[in-house]
């Protein structure tokens, strides 16, 4: 179980300072789907990375299984069973997929167990393992590959940060269908009603603030501008 | 052959015994084994330190070895070594020199390779520089390799020096004729107060005639590398010339490009970037939990080997 108490988020703007995120408690618990949701700007993302790490949280606290891990590096928080999807995926110069792959895993994979993670994104592994990781893949195959990674990791929370932009030629359907087979706690970062559907809980934020978290259909009524088109069917 | 001198060639030359193919040997500036093959002639120069590799014409799936080893101090070797590469051959040559240096003094290795490349031909050259040894004294290497492509032909250079080079500096010059094409891709490491200078000249006098340099550089510590490249279009040709530089402490890495496009239908690209490892890289391998340190490494591996 994840939880976060009183969480804030601030920079230092023009002499003063400016609030991304304000005093957010949530609890996240084991073998839910939770979408984070809101406008643009309103503090999601920022949300999400101090969990994992990736930004410094100015106040509050974040304990994942009752131990406090508010100070602990990023890596030290993905060993203890965290895992983190970007919204932009990562490129590396002569890396190669079967390396992530295998830095992921913990262990050297055989070109089977390559295949097994590839496929679940729709990838086939023999045209993939051997490609560098970098900017000559396409957008929508690099988001397919950050998923791939997460899932090879096995952990009890693995967070998403709007993962359907860019994977429009595969399918919104197989991508809900890998979240909902997940059996762990899944955070994901999502505008879009497909994936909002299968949310056992909604989380709304606006402002850097929690509106209100609930099941889709306490939270949809609220839901505005937008958030409100995409719900309507609308990509992007 | 001892047990540094296996691991040298190891290192230089991924042989683990003397290849059956065609091989020469260089030890503490002399020849050590030198075999020849029907298809492949190394003889030795007369006229000044070297030997000449002859390929036959239509040769195919062939290599040579030309290893060079120094495991003393206080030598300074120079040779020449030309190579002739007939028309319509397809060889792999693997060079490289290690330099295991247990003394104070200075160990240098200065390689003149000149390549002559046949119409139609087309070669792969791996050179891998490698220097060790608790000594305090220098482990210099500083080759230089001339080449002169004909028509269509191609060739493909590999080099690498990883660890262990006091000072090098390296001359690349190549002139390519009609539809020849020419790859190099040089990746350097280099550490401690070491210094590494690059320069490559390629002269595109034919038509169609192109040429793409990689070069991939880390600089570590406070060291210091050099890169410059002249590409000169004189015909309907193409060149490409990326220079990506990774710095880590106090190192410093200089590029330095020129492009000459003499002939207007010349089309010629420099492209360079140096800079610390991007935060997002080291972000995203210690969200699949590597530390930091263990992130760095992992793409300075990736960068220099991938």
């Amino acid at each position: 179980m994840l939880e976060i108490k009183n969480l804030s988020y601030n920079v230092d703007e023009k002499d003063a300072q400016k609030d991304i995120l304000k005093n957010v408690s949530l609890t996240f618990e084991d073998n839910k789907i939770y979408v984070i949701t809101g406008p643009n700007g309103s503090g999601k993302s920022t949300l999400v990375k101090l969990i994992m790490g990736l930004l410094k949280a100015s106040d509050g606290q974040i304990l994942f299984d009752g131990k406090d891990i508010t100070n602990l590096a990023i890596n030290e928080r993905a060993n203890l069973g965290i895992s983190y999807a970007f919204q932009q995926p990562v490129t590396f110069k002569g890396l190669k997929v079967r390396d992530l792959l295998d830095i992921a895993s913990g262990e050297k994979n055989n070109v089977d167990k390559l295949c097994e993670y590839l496929s679940t994104v729709g990838l086939c592994a023999k045209d993939y393992i051997n490609r560098p990781l970098d900017d000559k893949l396409s957008g929508g195959e690099l988001k397919r590959i950050e998923l791939a990674m997460v899932l090879a990791r096995k952990t009890k929370v693995n967070i998403f940060d709007e993962p359907e932009a860019g994977i429009d030629l595969w399918s919104f359907d197989n991508l809900t269908n890998i979240f909902s087979s997940l059996n762990n706690c899944n955070i994901i970062v999502s505008h879009q009603k497909k994936i909002l559907d299968i949310a056992d809980e909604i989380i709304l934020i606006k402002n850097g603030q929690l509106i209100a978290q609930g099941k889709p259909e306490e939270i949809y009524p609220l839901l505005e501008g937008n958030t409100c088109h995409r719900l309507r069917g609308e990509n992007g | 052959m001892d047990k540094i001198e296996q691991r040298l060639l190891e290192k230089i030359a991924d042989l683990h015994k003397i290849p059956s193919g065609a091989f020469n040997l260089r030890k503490n500036g002399k020849t050590d084994t030198r075999t020849s093959t029907k298809d492949i002639e190394i003889s030795p120069k007369t006229d000044k330190s070297g030997i000449d590799i002859f390929v036959k014409p239509n040769v195919k799936n062939k290599s040579v070895h030309i290893p060079v080893i120094i495991t003393v101090g206080g030598l300074t070797d120079l040779v020449y070594n030309d190579f002739y590469i007939g028309e319509n051959a397809d060889v792999l040559i693997v060079a490289g020199c290690g330099i295991h240096n247990k003394t104070c003094n200075k160990s240098e290795h200065n390689g003149i390779h000149t390549f002559h490349i046949g119409k139609n031909a087309k070669v792969k050259y791996v050179e891998k520089h490698v220097g060790e040894g608790e000594g305090s004294g220098e482990r210099v290497l500083n080759p230089v390799t001339k080449i002169f492509m004909r028509e269509n032909s191609f060739m493909e250079m590999e080099t690498l020096q990883l660890e262990g080079v006091s000072s090098t500096i390296r001359k690349t010059e190549a002139k390519l004729y009609q539809n020849a094409s020419l790859h190099i891709q040089e990746n350097i490491l280099t550490t401690d107060s070491q210094t590494a200078k690059t320069l490559f000249k390629v002269e595109l006098l034919g038509d169609s005639s192109s040429v793409e340099v990689v070069s991939h550089s880390v600089a570590r510590d406070s060291s210091y590398q050099e890169f410059k490249s002249d590409l000169i279009g004189k015909n309907h040709c193409f060149g490409h010339v990326e220079c990506d530089g990774i710095l880590l402490d106090n190192a410093r890495i200089v590029s330095v490009p020129k492009i000459d496009a003499i002939d207007s239908n010349a089309s010629l690209i420099h492209e360079a970037a140096i800079g610390k490892i991007a935060g997002d890289e080291l972000n995203k391998l210690m969200t699949l939990g590597l530390t930091q340190t263990e992130a760095e490494n992992t793409i300075i591996q990736g960068f220099l080997l991938g």
